[in-house]
């Protein structure tokens, strides 16, 4: 998927803009600061505990708007329905998205509907797009980008992972667990305000979505140009989450989050953002988990409960359940 | 969470380190022969908490990386077929025949199913008969019997459209062979917990004995192979060569009888190709006669299969046997990786070039 990103799309349609490989693009028109996003949904099932296809659609547009430390003002929805699609279920995700887009202060402002034959579709994919605003100061922006991380920085994670693709996965396959694995799925955009506001040096922002923590480090390693250094037992996973990844062999370094969010702060803002961050209802098991480093550029390291260190990579494909 | 949290405390692996270099063990070399190992020595990093003199390496433990390319076609070319369905374990999802992998043959249209356990196989069967079901048996003893009693299932429900694809393979049998054959001077064994806990202490003891080769049945927790390094060290320095078992939680000497007899109703030995290795007698197991009806070898008329030779520049046979590490091999890293495997210890959760792409290795 990387390689197909860098040399088919970057290659061809690459700007200054998508050149910097951030979830947003950030441009300016006029004296606005803009940042734009879009992202395709085609989770399977489209019910899960915690959400549903609609409520992904609309959080995760306006968690990439977030992570630009953009507000999310303005999102559009695009539907792809397979024909036969029964009628209460389109009507409870667009419900869920009208709840959805009001808990995150978003308006939709434009819409598609289109319907493919069956088995053209598995239900029905949603495409989001939206649109924010930067802070400005004296008429500067307040930047963030995957590309700003520097050594010395510190490595702050909002709280616990692997929840939405443990209940995702769970829910899909019939897997029944005692306690009941529920998506994090929500608008991190008021948790990352509160940040923003408490500390003035915040370099990067990212969600680990698909690909889980490893990727989102990963790819903030390699856009900067810098080495991530984090602690294994500093890393939050939920007693149900990961009684799941043990069981199906799963590493939840892996696992997709949908209301998480990883900041990358100067040194000297840290404890401000960390605070800021347990102060907010989504980041109260917010903790610092590493640093960055000078070197090896564009790598992770892991440091084990053990004190050895080993190499977190990229990941390839979903995580699948291994064989015994 | 118990039984996990106990085997992994950083103050027990810290003392097992202590006592592994006190033992002051001789340059000596530990095989381990399951992939959960594999996976578990890349990412506890048990390699980096060793002294120097203790080797560790990768013996043919993973199921899915000894399974010929001539079985992958053949299923491959049962995925392609219009009318068949096929399931199989996640693992085998990536892993490349000769020309293709169920990945592709999935992307192309043809009904491939990650299934969990035989049984949701058998269940996919039940649910749709307009269809052929064939489920693709890949795993040593560990996933043997499950797969046998599903079989026994389908024959006695007589389930028409079920069959199953058996490549299992049995471990014992593979260590003869390494030691007979050519593979590096092993020291001693790290033994597969979960394989053990089938068959038994007991079925290591002509290993122990006839090769002299110290053997420790290991469970897969940090503690557990740490634990179990330092007996098979204390074994190496005393001269000893005795089959231990560390992992005492869940294995018997004798082993689990009722799963000994599921498999022994279904199947029966017989010789068996290892990926890399070549032909092993008596190591794998195929179906019985009696049941042939639900051997999809039978059932779709899949005869004896020529040996495909690895693509060029592939080390997986090495690898496989001990005697390359998968930074030795030309393509480990930049013409094979996990996006685009060439060889099957890539590509493979449990493959140990997979565990050092991931894990960073030595």
């Amino acid at each position: 998927m990387a390689e197909l990103i860098d040399q088919l799309f970057l290659g061809k349609l690459g700007n200054p803009v998508l050149d910097q490989r951030d979830d947003s693009g950030v441009f300016q028109i006029g004296n606005s600061y803009v940042a734009f996003t879009t992202d395709s949904f085609v989770v399977d099932p489209l019910f899960f505990p915690g959400g549903d296809i609609g409520r992904l659609a609309v959080f995760g547009t306006v968690n990439d708007l977030a992570c630009a430390a953009a507000t999310p003002l303005y999102i559009t929805s695009s539907f792809i329905l397979e024909e036969g699609l029964d009628m209460a279920t389109l009507e409870a995700v667009v419900d869920s998205m009208r709840a959805a887009a009001d808990e995150a202060g978003v308006t939709v402002a434009a819409g598609d509907t289109k319907v493919v034959p069956n088995g053209a579709a598995d239900r029905m994919f949603i495409t989001t797009a939206g649109i924010g605003l930067l802070r400005t100061d004296s008429g500067r922006p307040y930047l963030v980008s995957g590309s700003l991380a520097r050594p010395g920085d510190a490595v702050l994670l909002s709280g616990t992972l692997a929840d939405h693709g443990m209940a995702v996965m769970s829910r899909r396959e019939g897997l029944a667990f005692e306690s009941e694995i529920v998506s994090d799925a929500a608008p991190i955009s008021g948790l990352v305000a509160a940040v923003l506001d408490a500390c003035p040096s915040v370099h990067a922002l990212r969600d680990p979505t698909r690909g889980g923590l490893a990727s989102a480090l990963n790819e903030i390693a390699r856009q900067s140009g810098v080495c991530m250094e984090v602690e294994e037992s500093a890393i939050p996973v939920g007693e149900p989450a990961r009684a799941a990844c043990e069981l199906l062999g799963i590493d939840p370094l892996y696992v997709a989050n949908e209301g998480k969010v990883v900041a990358i702060i100067a040194p000297e803002g840290a404890d401000a953002a960390l605070e800021a961050m347990r102060s907010h209802p989504l980041g109260r098991q917010a903790v610092r988990i590493g640093k960055v480093l000078e070197s090896p550029a564009g790598r992770v390291h892991l440091i084990t409960p053990y004190g050895n260190r080993r190499i977190l990579v990229l990941a390839h494909g979903e995580p699948l359940p291994r064989i015994c | 969470m118990r039984h996990i949290d106990e085997y992994r405390d950083p103050e027990q692996v810290r003392k097992l380190v202590a006592a592994i270099r006190e033992a002051s063990p001789p340059p000596m070399t530990i095989m381990e022969v399951c992939g959960t190992h594999t996976m578990a020595v890349g990412r506890y990093g048990i390699r980096q908490l060793l002294p120097q003199q203790v080797r560790l390496i990768s013996g043919p433990g993973c199921p899915v990386c000894v399974t010929p390319q001539s079985d992958i076609d053949a299923f491959l070319g049962l995925a392609a077929r219009p009318g068949v369905t096929v399931t199989t374990f996640g693992d085998m999802l990536r892993v490349p025949g000769s020309k293709s992998s169920l990945e592709a043959e999935r992307a192309r249209g043809a009904d491939v199913r990650i299934v969990y356990s035989p049984t949701d196989g058998l269940e996919t069967a039940r649910r749709n008969l307009a269809k052929e079901t064939v489920f693709f048996g890949v795993g040593f003893e560990t996933t043997a019997p499950g797969v046998a009693l599903t079989l026994a299932a389908a024959a006695r429900e007589n389930v028409p459209n079920f069959s199953l694809y058996c490549v299992h393979k049995l471990i014992p049998p593979a260590l003869s062979a390494l030691l007979s054959g050519e593979a590096p001077a092993v020291d001693g064994f790290l033994l597969p917990g979960h394989v053990s806990t089938i068959i038994g202490t007991s079925a290591y003891e002509p290993i122990a004995r006839d090769f002299h080769v110290p053997c420790v049945i290991s469970g897969f927790e940090p503690v557990d192979i740490l634990q179990s390094v330092l007996m098979l060290a204390r074994q190496v320095k005393e001269g000893r060569a005795e089959v231990e078992n560390q992992y005492r939680r869940a294995v018997t000497p004798n082993g689990n009888f009722a799963a000994q007899q599921a498999v022994e109703a279904v199947f029966e030995p017989c010789d068996s190709s290892w990926r890399g290795i070549g032909v092993i007698p008596a190591s794998g197991l195929k179906v019985r006669q009696e049941y042939e009806a639900y051997d999809a070898l039978h059932r779709f008329g899949i005869s004896e299969m020529a040996e495909i030779p690895e693509p060029a520049g592939c080390l997986c046979g090495e690898v496989l046997k001990g005697r390359a590490r998968p930074a030795d091999c030309p393509l480990f890293g930049s013409s094979c990786t996990p996006a685009e495997p060439v060889g099957p210890c890539m590509v493979s959760s449990e493959g140990t070039c997979a565990a050092w792409y991931h894990y960073g290795g030595e």
